[in-house]
């Protein structure tokens, strides 16, 4: 579904992400961590062309995301993303936040967006607050929502940049328990996330990033049992303390 | 097609370039009076004295409701009668282009002392509280801790104030002071090259203005960085 | 002092005989109204656009508006309106320039000081406008592009919306500076309420009351252009929505 051949970026002499190759099979869920700075969400911004790159190719569903033809708008519509700080419209209501997508890039007209939308509140347990407006909600609730309007678009694969990272930690459940349901069904996921008990309940695959490089690429089991490198090793030493 | 004929200019260029001294007379005079009462006003805006406050809100609101132009005429045209009359100043005695001149810089310090007073209100109120805390009067935590570090923040902003002023300035033609603007449109009227004469007043305003901000600009970017 | 007030002198027949000086007034409050109206929506459609394209990738677009910005604000208003009105003309093609200037006086005065003004106010919109977008949470344009929004669908939907709410309280002053601006156009020989103050100056002999009633005019329109933006303001206001940080 997504694949990431020897993918570079850098700012002048800067460079943020060397040589990164990996990939995320349809119905897999690909975990993303590794120390802040390390280019783990640039890499994941890459995927749908909001951070440019240098070199290299990356692919969704066989489309190339570097390729100056490909029509970059078309290709963000079906790969739904969720940002760390919720990144609601702040001037819609939850239902508009929900429909308005729909309705101007995909072209569905107001009443099957409306239901649409509603359907996929109600799955995030949020059906009651439809008329309200982001900055009513609590940070869990607006990411949930953030969540349905990605899932609104239907896309065929789902881009997580640090869901939880803004959030206080008793809403942190609520939003993983939303994306454990999500990988459940097969959604193809890649998450960038410091949640490990999530990647290790939920994901097939970790992929541990240090200084711009893929430093481990494994089967989950693999890379929580024993690390290759000592950089990962030191990492889940301190994460898991906690 | 109009036939440029810019001959007029190079001759006179002295009496332009007298023209620009008024023009930055007044600026200057304009700036010192602005930042020091502005700076009084903004004191008294946020002093715990309501007397005080209620004075200095109602100078600078009253000055900000109305035009530049209106605040000249008054000054040009009513306050040196007002004096006269009041004083028993003798007639004849011109006091019209010093007053002109004094109404430009009281309505300009409104203006300083809004930033001024933005300025104040940028520094963290724990400041003054430390300073009290050393034993310091409300008078010395003021002019030793709070208005360096609110001077520092403003200089941009102030720098900026000062092309408006500087530009503003112009607008003494009303008042019949040969300044910059006015002596250039005197001799474009007189030699008959207004078009050539505000061209080039225009482009030497832009050219002045535009390094000032250029440099407002660089040390905004400098401050920033350090 | 000896000044003898006669409040009465309003209701007098104006030296030209067929008015009162309050019909003076009157018309010098209503030319002001109409020029600074008509000048901001110039300013503010104008602005808005320069703004705009002021905070786009493209380099051209985004040089062109700063270099609008630039010349606009960088020239003093009164030099901008002599420019306009004495200038342009004169360098227009022959026919254009002619047709302006065998117009009606008024039609000069007026077309020239709402150029003028709507020109000079439109950089200090523009810049309002591109430091109120450049003001929103940069994840807002990634979420927006992200979800398959066109750059200029992002624009419309997501950031000006935003950025048009931040920009209100700037806005506010810009809207109360046309006003006050629209004095300097006094000085090219447009009838409004500075200009007429200062003729009532001339024909009688009351110069307290012409002043004074100019004067608390333009407070009177500054008061009321207050309230009214106050009362936008609270109409845009999104609910839940803190500030924009400033």
């Amino acid at each position: 579904m997504i694949t990431m051949n020897k993918v570079s970026k850098h700012y002048g002499s800067f460079q943020v992400l060397a040589d990164c190759t990996t990939h995320v099979n349809k119905g897999e869920v690909v975990v993303v961590c590794g120390p802040s700075g390390s280019g783990k969400s640039t890499l994941i911004k890459c995927v749908n062309g909001l951070e440019p790159f240098q070199s290299g190719e990356i692919t969704v569903n066989g489309v190339s995301v570097g390729d100056p033809q490909t029509n970059l708008s078309k290709l963000r519509a079906h790969v739904g993303m969720v940002f760390q700080n919720f990144e609601l419209f702040p001037h819609m209501s939850i239902a508009q936040n929900l429909t308005i997508a729909q309705i101007k890039v995909l072209g569905r007209d107001k009443a099957e967006a409306e239901v649409k939308g509603m359907q996929l509140l109600d799955r995030v347990g949020l059906r009651a607050q439809a008329l309200k407006y982001p900055g009513q909600l609590s940070g869990g609730q607006q990411q949930r929502v953030a969540i349905a309007r990605a899932l609104a678009m239907d896309p065929i694969c789902m881009l997580f940049d640090e869901p939880t990272s803004a959030l206080d930690p008793e809403m942190i459940n609520e939003v993983l328990d939303v994306m454990t349901e999500l990988a459940q069904e097969g959604m193809t996921m890649m998450c960038v996330t410091h949640e490990m008990g999530f990647a290790k309940r939920v994901a097939h695959r970790v992929v541990f990033m240090d200084h711009g490089r893929i430093v481990e690429d494994d089967h989950k089991d693999a890379f929580f049992a024993n690390p290759s490198s000592e950089r990962a090793q030191q990492f889940l030493a301190k994460i898991l303390q906690h | 097609m109009y036939e440029f004929d810019w001959s007029s200019i190079p001759g006179s260029l002295p009496l332009l370039a007298k023209g620009m001294g008024v023009s930055l007379e007044i600026t200057f005079t304009a700036i010192v009076v602005g930042i020091v009462w502005g700076t009084l006003l903004a004191m008294m805006r946020l002093s715990s004295v309501k007397p005080l406050a209620w004075f200095a809100a109602g100078y600078v609101n009253v000055f900000r409701a109305i035009p530049l132009v209106m605040v000249l005429l008054w000054f040009f045209l009513i306050v040196p009668n007002l004096l006269e009359s009041l004083f028993g100043i003798p007639r004849g005695s011109d006091m019209r282009l010093g007053s002109a001149i004094a109404g430009f810089a009281l309505f300009e310090s409104a203006y300083y002392s809004e930033i001024i007073r933005a300025g104040i209100q940028s520094v963290p109120k724990g400041q003054m509280a430390a300073a009290k805390a050393l034993g310091m009067s409300y008078g010395q935590a003021m002019r030793l801790v709070v208005l360096p570090q609110a001077f520092r923040n403003m200089v941009p902003l102030l720098l900026t104030q000062a092309i408006i002023l500087f530009q503003d300035t112009s607008l003494v033609y009303v008042s019949a002071l040969a300044d910059f603007f006015g002596t250039a449109a005197k001799i474009g009227d007189r030699d008959g090259r207004l078009v050539e004469m505000l061209l080039f007043a225009g482009a030497v305003y832009f050219v002045l203005c535009f390094a000032v901000s250029q440099l407002v600009r660089y040390y905004q970017k400098k401050l920033k960085t350090a | 002092m000896g000044y003898s007030w006669n409040w009465g002198v309003f209701l007098q027949p104006s030296a030209t005989g067929d008015d009162t000086y309050l019909g003076w007034m009157l018309y010098g409050f209503k030319m002001t109204i109409g020029l600074s109206l008509s000048a901001w929506l110039i300013a503010l459609l104008l602005g808005a656009l320069v703004g705009v394209l002021r905070t786009v990738p493209s380099k051209t677009l985004s040089g062109l508006a700063m270099a609008h910005v630039e010349l606009f604000r960088n020239i003093p208003l009164l030099v901008q309106l002599f420019l306009w009105y004495f200038v342009l003309p004169e360098l227009l093609p022959k026919d254009l320039g002619d047709a302006f200037k065998q117009s009606h006086p008024v039609v000069q005065q007026f077309i020239s000081s709402m150029v003028c003004l709507g020109l000079f106010t439109s950089a200090r919109v523009a810049e309002q406008v591109r430091s109120g977008i450049n003001s929103l949470p940069p994840g807002q344009k990634n979420a927006a592009l992200a979800i398959g929004f066109t750059l200029p669908q992002t624009y419309r939907f997501v950031l000006l919306p935003m950025a048009f709410r931040l920009v209100v309280p700037p806005l506010t002053s810009e809207f109360l500076n046309i006003f006050k601006n629209s004095a300097v156009c006094s000085t090219i020989g447009l009838l409004e309420l500075a200009a007429q103050g200062r003729q009532l100056v001339d024909y009688t002999a009351q110069p307290y009351e012409s002043f004074i009633t100019v004067t608390l005019a333009y407070v009177l329109i500054n008061v009321v252009v207050m309230f009214g933006m106050r009362w936008v303001e609270a109409r845009v206001r999104i609910p839940g929505y803190i500030g924009g940080g400033h």
